[in-house]
């Protein structure tokens, strides 16, 4: 079981509140991301949940149990950090079975599971390495590995890829969520990244200056995101947004509109602009049009679309598809 | 791509280190040498370098006159005494700092290392008072206190800054492995930090070796280190060059035999986290 509750979560350094009144209930079993903009206290909303910090008020229950005051180790969470933490002097084998040691679990025994994770994970024939001489992947699975043989309730991700090259991280990215549904243990994942978020969560935290925006499936996100911010951080290319005499047309003070539901349409029928960076990526294009006092708009073509910079373009919003929101930025609900 | 040296520039750099090397070295080698002269040739003007009677007859006489393994047993027990109990004094107070920190953590560090930079003769008098009213003059216990309160400021410094230098991340990992600060301390930080500890704590050997201020002042004759076998040699009847001379030979013999097979380490520890 691993079913962990957030209730009214407050965390302050001094004058600092970081994590401002958080509300989360995370399924057994679940993959969920916690995004955000670099300082939004996602890192802390994890090291929270681990123990590795001291909530200033409120409840943190794994399983319907309160942890505030457990010590980390005895929450039965485990947690891979950014920087692998590898113990630097001890062998793989060493790295891997040290939280069983720490257990107390008789030796044939740490054997064992020490043997099943590295199986798992490729690590076989690398047990009795150092770190040091381990490439980056190799170490991040030594970290997955630590993790795994521990059985934990949770798994905690503290932005476990960044520091791998693209192509390494890609992979990754599978292998972890693949592990995850394989071992069905809830798993807590911090990215910056929200292309990181929306392929391998099942649901995502948007957090931002402390405060959770949103809650929900990637799509839900994407396709009915609660506010501006929401709007604007997921999804890339960014989402357009237009204030002024176009929105208050739709009665919203900013309206927005995905770079896929604006479409280049005849000329004079629409918003005119004139192409500023035309960038053709074979199976998409994406348009950058300077629509004067619009600004720039962003439109994702298919890759027949053959516009290039300088050229003059009519754009008009998907009005099915338009998201609207109010003068605080609160999206407009029908 | 590399660097080209051109032939010159590496004979000119290696006369020049070679050069530096053995300026710092000289005095040493004279004082060997002097060990080896009779009392009049050491100090005969023009000096004999190489070319001259060479005698153990020093040696012989300092032995005879003042007893020097009852001063190297001390000397041991004063510097191993006081390196050990700093060590045990230092490691816990470094971890804490470095790992615990509190508001006032730095000016902690800063106040204790102010206590280096007054003279010590500035305290002589209350020290010695303190001493006297303890009957703590000419014990080893005494020397041991003091050269351990004074080396301390260095030596949880060194260690604090070695201690830094340990991603924080991994004592996470090992407490969320279910360790407990005790294991923490044993099974991790200290395995990392070993070449750390290591050198701070020969550095602290080698201070307290040498240290003669103290020593001299608060000891005559029962805990007197070698430091006092060395300095009664400069004194009443005048001085004697080839029996100073032979006495510091062999002080300082066993800590240059020390630091002769650990200078690799030493280096290491000093230069610990300059490069990664």
């Amino acid at each position: 079981m691993g079913q962990i509750t957030l209730q009214s979560v407050h965390k302050s350094f001094g004058p600092l509140n970081i994590i401002k009144d958080a509300n989360l209930d995370i399924e057994d079993g679940s993959f969920v991301v916690f995004v955000g903009p670099s300082g939004c206290g996602k890192t802390t909303l994890l090291r929270l949940i681990a123990g590795l910090e001291d909530v200033t008020s409120g409840q943190i229950l794994i399983d319907g149990r309160n942890v505030v005051n457990v010590p980390p180790a005895k929450r039965g969470l485990s947690m891979v950090f950014q920087s692998y933490a590898l113990y630097p002097h001890m062998s793989v084998r060493g790295n891997i079975a040290f939280g069983l040691k720490m257990a107390g679990m008789p030796r044939p025994e740490i054997d064992r599971k020490v043997e099943a994770a590295a199986a798992t994970l490729n690590l076989t024939s690398y047990l009795d390495r150092k770190p040091r001489e381990l490439s980056g992947g190799q170490r991040q699975r030594v970290a997955i590995g630590r993790a795994i043989v521990r059985e934990p309730k949770a798994f905690l991700f503290d932005e476990p890829l960044s520091n791998l090259d693209a192509a390494l991280r890609v992979q990754m990215r599978m292998e972890v969520t693949r592990l995850q549904k394989q071992l069905a243990t809830t798993a807590i994942y911090v990215t910056h990244d929200q292309v990181e978020a929306m392929t391998m969560a099942d649901r995502i935290v948007v957090l931002n200056a402390g405060r959770v925006e949103q809650y929900g499936t990637p799509l839900e996100l994407y396709d009915r995101p609660v506010n501006l911010f929401v709007a604007g951080f997921i999804g890339s290319p960014k989402m357009n947004f237009v204030s002024g005499l176009p929105a208050s047309l739709h009665g919203a003070a900013t309206i927005g509109i995905r770079p896929e539901h604006l479409r280049v349409v005849g000329d004079g029928e629409g918003w005119p602009g004139r192409v500023s960076v035309a960038e053709h990526l074979g199976s998409d294009t994406f348009l950058y049009v300077d629509a004067a006092e619009l600004g720039l708009l962003t439109v994702r073509g298919l890759g027949e679309v053959h516009l290039k910079g300088g050229d003059r373009v009519w754009l008009s919003p998907d009005p099915a598809r338009l998201h609207r929101f109010d003068k605080e930025g609160v999206a407009i609900r029908p | 791509m590399a660097r080209r040296v051109s032939p010159t520039r590496i004979v000119v750099s290696t006369v020049a280190a070679w050069a530096c090397g053995l300026l710092i070295f000289f005095p040493i080698l004279w004082m060997v040498l002097a060990s080896f002269k009779t009392e009049l040739e050491a100090f005969a003007i023009p000096p004999s370098f190489l070319f001259f009677e060479w005698t153990t007859e020093n040696y012989i006489t300092v032995q005879t006159r003042s007893d020097y393994f009852h001063h190297a047993m001390n000397s041991i027990v004063i510097a191993g005494g006081s390196t050990i109990i700093a060590a045990l004094i230092a490691v816990p107070a470094a971890w804490s700092m470095a790992f615990a920190p509190t508001r006032r953590t730095k000016d902690i560090l800063l106040w204790m290392l102010s206590t280096k930079m007054m003279p010590a003769v500035g305290v002589l008098v209350p020290i010695y008072l303190i001493f006297k009213n303890l009957d703590l003059l000419d014990t080893r216990v005494g020397l041991v206190a003091i050269l351990c309160l004074g080396n301390l400021p260095i030596v949880v410094w060194m260690l604090f800054t070695y201690f830094k230098e340990i991603p924080r991340d991994i004592l996470e990992a090992a407490r969320m492995d279910g360790a407990t600060v005790e294991r923490e301390l044993i099974y991790v930080l200290t395995p990392m930090a070993i070449p750390g500890i290591a050198s701070t704590l020969l550095l602290n050997l080698i201070l307290a070796w040498n240290e003669a201020f103290w020593t001299l002042n608060l000891s005559t004759s029962q805990a007197a280190p070698l430091t006092v076998f060395i300095a009664s040699y400069s004194s009443p009847e005048g001085l004697f060059w080839a029996k100073l001379s032979a006495a510091s030979t062999m002080a300082i013999a066993p800590i240059l035999v020390l630091g002769w097979f650990s200078q690799r380490q030493l280096v290491r520890g000093l230069t610990f986290g300059a490069v990664k």
